[in-house]
């Protein structure tokens, strides 16, 4: 427990503090009136309303959207599967300067829908909307699916022999069991919708701000760093709340459930109506999800022969000091330090937090875990610049650094699939092996080990294509001669000129290809699905 | 791959701890240089240059600005006009009269008495417009600020958001100093009646919405017009494959404002000497000379050469409108606010 408490506090704490205190402290004394007059400012409050709302929107739209393709992959089984389980991950992992790109392309000018109907998306909050939906399908996928497969249909075909109409079996059977997942994964889609930043900055324009948007702005534009601090804990504030209930939820969901192995309730659809509501998941998915990232790859071919992949591998003097295609040997080498770094300490939590004897304070940290995930990376990367500068924490020119931020963003994850596996463990087993002798260590390799490495592989996988796709705080303390390929992408399109705009579309297809055999892999390690993501 | 890592921490050692064979640059995104031009300098001075891009420009001024007191490095570069107050209030920089400073145009030179910045290239923001579009629709390309009010030019225009974008700011200096401190809103509401769209930065409006560049035109862009720089025809040409005769843009040039990038030793730099000796090389013929096909800038001192491609498609625009750094610091924040409420809401 200790490593992983002294890795947040050092890590995370205490940068995020050193920059809150550097705008509300000036001369040793606190301001804190100003966060009073900040919440006084009628446009703060304009931010604080539009980002609550288009949250509780966003999540309402994605659940819609999103609950019929969880039914259809837990209880369907078609071809390709797999293969599109993955791709549906693929836009929650990748940054969203490419993909709110390439989404631009559905909605905006030209797009599909215009070309189809002349209905055009972009510069209203529908874009943002539909853009979150695209972000979060997955979480609800893997999320309620996961239990979902894993639901014994028996019990609702019992309900039903007994005379109950479907709709009342599904209700008072499925729905209760079920229930719990979808809060959670809802209060998961709120907290990421709630916190969103590319997608408003992309997509909504100027005229619509979330909080998150606005502390960029405040922190990094207009420079106004009180103002940014009192931001920054309103969203801490309001991120606490979300995750204290996330919590809440999720162990009420710890209730006994009868699962089963999920191959075994998946079959192929029968009748009509299983038919049409798998053929409208596939649309849904091949239109919002698929389509987007099509345009990528379509724009990545311009000339013949790849043209824009054979320039990645030319040094132009210009944008980088090394060839883009270095990007990739970059990122891949930043992720596995992060990977390695997120499955240590989430590992770590994740086995502290299921000991018996852990007490309220461990149970708290398990929410206090999820915070990187909702506080803004212009923060933590300022944070870093401010507080990691001297000695002996003279990080701030090291290239541990962006691995260090990355992982911030991973042990949530490795610690939400880690949990459910290690509370599964009958601890019975560690007792009995400790009673003939065992030391802690050997009993956690030979009873623990064996039962976790799967779910230890799937962690370390998603915290690896999450570190892939991490753009916010890598941007700002990546060195320029080793770029990651989300920066290196950022920066060809901040350039005009074919062949910048080109090579910054075929890197984000390279990401997105690379993002989606890691999750791809992923899957085929997967058959336990009782984790959250 | 664990090869990469290695490579990785060795490659650090040195760097930010001020030995005094590195001299270390903090700059934007933008920096660029070529590789033989650092080789030169590094051999003569005797210097290893490390080099730190910050993100944008405004960012990189902001992230030197809290690291004041334990600098990153021993130089910045990219402090322009528009932020140059901000910078010079918070005390940034060190003074130091660069080798060479005396060759810099006279308009261009700020600050003459404590010689805190040096001005290394400036460069134009100015309206490029698609050629084939208006070619294609038998008009005139607009030449001037009044001429983008006119119905002729009706929804064709698209700009940033000037508090989110340097460009963005540019253009609305550039009316500001047109039309004065009392016009230039009633300017701007015209322009909004004349169907302006704001987007947030210059990727979207250039990659996005603009019809006439590369990105624009596989993102089937709408808007003919766009606030960019003078510089970005001439790099639509370099940056082609293969390499067109003439620019697919151009420059209204009666739109422009004119941006100067300055550069500074810092104040607690750790390697102050080797710092001053990089002011010096910034400042001289051959690093002026390289600039341009780099950062797609111009050179500051007399008599350095510019590329045929710049002449040829991009030449800087004959009388842009200026404004004094002070003044700029004087009304930024209340010129933006009033615009963001009468353009955006």
């Amino acid at each position: 427990m200790a490593v992983p408490v002294a890795f947040f506090a050092v890590f995370f704490a205490y940068p995020v503090a050193a920059i809150v205190a550097r705008g509300l402290k000036t001369d040793g004394t606190w301001h804190l009136g100003r966060i009073g007059e900040v919440l006084a400012q009628s446009d703060v409050r304009h931010v604080l309303w539009f980002t609550t709302w288009q949250a509780f929107v966003s999540t309402a739209l994605t659940l819609l959207v999103a609950l019929p393709g969880a039914y259809v992959f837990a209880r369907f089984d078609f071809p390709g599967k797999q293969v599109l389980r993955a791709v549906v991950t693929v836009p929650f992992v990748l940054p969203t300067v490419v993909v709110g790109t390439a989404f631009l392309a559905l909605v905006g000018r030209g797009g599909l829908l215009d070309e189809l109907w002349g209905v055009r998306l972009d510069t209203t909050v529908w874009a943002i909307l539909l853009a979150h939906v695209f972000f979060n399908y997955a979480v609800v996928v893997r999320t309620v699916g996961g239990l979902w497969a894993q639901l014994d249909p028996r019990q609702e075909e019992a309900a039903r022999m007994l005379g109950a109409s479907p709709l009342r079996a599904w209700r008072q059977v499925t729905l209760p069991a079920l229930a719990p997942a979808v809060a959670a994964a809802a209060l998961m889609v709120f907290l990421f919708t709630f916190t969103s930043f590319g997608v408003v900055q992309i997509l909504g324009g100027p005229t619509f701000s979330t909080l998150e948007v606005e502390i960029y702005r405040q922190t990094s534009e207009i420079f106004d760093l009180s103002t940014a601090a009192v931001l920054t804990m309103i969203q801490f504030v309001a991120v606490g709340a979300i995750l204290a209930v996330h919590a809440w939820t999720v162990r009420r969901r710890e209730t006994a459930l009868r699962l089963m192995d999920a191959s075994a309730t998946a079959r192929r659809p029968r009748g009509a109506g299983q038919w049409a509501l798998l053929g409208g998941v596939l649309v849904t998915v091949a239109v919002l999800l698929v389509l987007p990232l099509a345009v990528l790859v379509q724009r990545s071919l311009g000339p013949p022969g790849f043209g824009y992949y054979r320039a990645l591998t030319r040094e132009d003097g210009g944008v980088f000091l090394v060839p883009p295609i270095e990007a990739i040997g970059n990122s891949l080498s930043y992720a596995v330090a992060a990977t390695l770094i997120a499955v240590l300490i989430g590992a770590l939590a994740a086995v502290a937090l299921t000991r018996r004897d852990a007490g309220r304070f461990v149970r708290g940290f398990d929410a206090l875990l999820m915070l990187p995930l909702g506080v803004s990376a212009v923060t933590v990367g300022f944070g870093f610049l401010i507080s990691l500068d001297e000695p002996p924490l003279d990080l701030r020119s090291s290239w541990i650094l962006v691995p260090l931020a990355q992982a911030l963003v991973g042990v949530p994850f490795v610690v939400r699939t880690m949990l459910p596996v290690l509370r599964a463990v009958d601890v019975r087993l560690r007792e009995a092996a400790s009673v003939l002798g065992a030391s802690p260590w050997r009993v956690w390799r030979e009873v623990d080990l064996p039962m976790v490495r799967r779910a230890l592989l799937i962690a370390a996988g998603f915290a690896f294509a999450v570190s892939l796709g991490e753009f916010g705080a890598t941007v700002f303390i990546a060195r320029p001669d080793r770029p990651t390929l989300p920066v290196a992408v950022a920066r060809l399109l901040g350039r005009p000129g074919d062949l910048n705009y080109g090579q910054a579309m075929a890197l984000s297809t390279i990401l997105m290809v690379v993002c989606a055999v890691a999750l791809l892999v992923l899957e085929r390690l997967r058959t336990d699905r009782t984790g959250e993501f | 791959m664990v090869g990469t890592l290695a490579a990785c921490g060795s490659s650090d050692s040195g760097q930010g701890s001020g030995d005094s064979k590195t001299v270390t640059l903090v700059s934007h995104d933008s920096w660029a240089a070529s590789k033989d031009v650092i080789a030169a300098f590094e051999k003569q001075s005797g210097y290893k240059v490390d080099v730190l891009k910050d993100g944008d420009a405004g960012q990189a001024v902001n992230k030197a600005i809290l690291t004041k007191g334990n600098p990153q490095g021993d130089v910045f570069f990219g402090v322009d006009n528009t932020l140059l107050s901000r910078a010079l209030d918070n005390g940034l920089f060190q003074p130091y009269e660069a080798k060479g400073a005396d060759r810099i145009k006279a308009e261009y030179r700020v600050d003459q008495d404590k010689h805190r910045v040096t001005p290394v290239d400036t460069g134009d923001i100015c309206v490029n417009y698609d050629k084939k579009y208006f070619a294609d629709h038998k008009i005139q390309p607009p030449k001037s600020f009044d001429d983008l009010v006119k119905p002729a030019y009706k929804n064709l225009l698209v700009t940033e958001n000037a508090s989110a974008s340097s460009p963005g700011l540019g253009f609305l200096l550039g009316t500001a100093a047109q039309y004065g401190d009392d016009g230039w809103e009633s300017y701007w509401k015209k322009l909004k009646a004349n169907g302006v769209k704001v987007v947030d930065g210059w990727e979207q409006a250039y990659n996005e919405e603009f019809s006439g560049s590369a990105g624009g035109k596989k993102a089937k862009g709408d808007r003919p017009l766009v606030v960019s720089y003078a510089s970005s025809p001439p790099a639509e040409v370099v940056f082609a494959d293969p390499k067109p005769s003439t620019a697919p843009t151009g420059v209204a040039e009666g739109t422009c404002f004119r941006q100067v990038e300055y550069a500074g030793l810092l104040s607690n730099a750790k390697n102050p000497t080797g710092g001053k000796a990089f002011l010096d090389f910034l400042l001289t013929q051959r690093f002026q000379e390289d600039m341009p096909m780099n950062m797609f800038v111009y050179p500051v001192r007399e008599g350095a050469q510019v590329p045929t491609e710049f002449v040829k498609y991009g030449p800087q625009a004959k009388d842009p409108e200026t404004m004094d750094p002070a003044k700029i610091a004087d009304h930024r924040d209340q010129w933006v606010k009033s615009w963001t409420s009468l353009v955006l809401k």
